[in-house]
């Protein structure tokens, strides 16, 4: 995927040109609204942004892993984790604007790989 | 927390009298709008400590109507996925 990677500083500067605050409050308030964000779901309450989608944090049982270089048999802890699940309005925003352009995106390897010399 | 409340905690930070419940609004409904933007353009978001929401390309493939059995023919698709953050997760499992 051709990508740019959007960042804090990016999401502020949307916030400056939509309020009409400085560039440093609009910095702080992305920050905030970050921050509740994060202590809600630190808290355990899930999140649900209205045509976005939902954070909610479900519980993982303990089971046993493998340390992938060793082979040897660690158990893995039960922990939470975050679940994020997109809404229908987020999924279908992007494939209306990606999928057309679907197609021409695949570069597919040459099965086997480079001929060896 | 549903985002009308979350719009309101964030009005209850800023007792600013310049800041209207509506501009706190805006500010939500702008920050997820650009996120959104931006996955449609298949950019990556990338908020350090939150997380980052990406695209992820599903393959066309054949699929079936599970109720009829008829194969039916699934185009290309994107998917929205999100990686949480190392300080969110270690928050998340701090209790």
């Amino acid at each position: 995927m051709a990508g740019n990677t959007v960042t804090r500083a990016d999401l502020a500067e949307a916030v400056f040109r939509e309020v009409g605050l400085s560039r440093n409050e609009s910095a702080r308030l992305v920050e905030s609204v970050l921050k509740l964000v994060m202590d809600g779901l630190a808290g355990g309450d899930s999140v649900k942004i209205s045509s976005f989608g939902s954070f909610s944090v479900r519980m993982k049982g303990q089971r046993i892993g493998r340390n992938p270089k060793t082979g040897e048999e660690v158990p893995i802890l039960p922990r939470k984790v975050l679940v994020f699940r997109a809404s229908h309005v987020l999924k279908d925003r992007i494939n209306r604007v990606l999928s057309p352009r679907a197609g021409a995106t695949s570069t597919e390897a040459v099965p086997g790989g480079p001929p060896a010399t | 927390m549903t985002k009308s409340e979350l719009i309101q905690r964030l009005a209850d930070m800023y007792p600013d009298p310049r800041l209207y419940h509506r501009d706190f609004e805006r500010v939500v409904n702008k920050i997820f709008d650009e996120i959104g933007d931006a996955l449609s353009r298949g950019d990556r978001v990338e908020l350090r400590g939150f997380g980052a929401f990406s695209v992820r390309a599903r393959a066309a493939r054949v699929g079936r109507n599970p109720r009829t059995g008829a194969s039916v023919h699934v185009r290309e698709k994107y998917l929205p996925f999100f990686k949480t953050g190392k300080e969110l997760r270690e928050r998340i499992n701090q209790n």
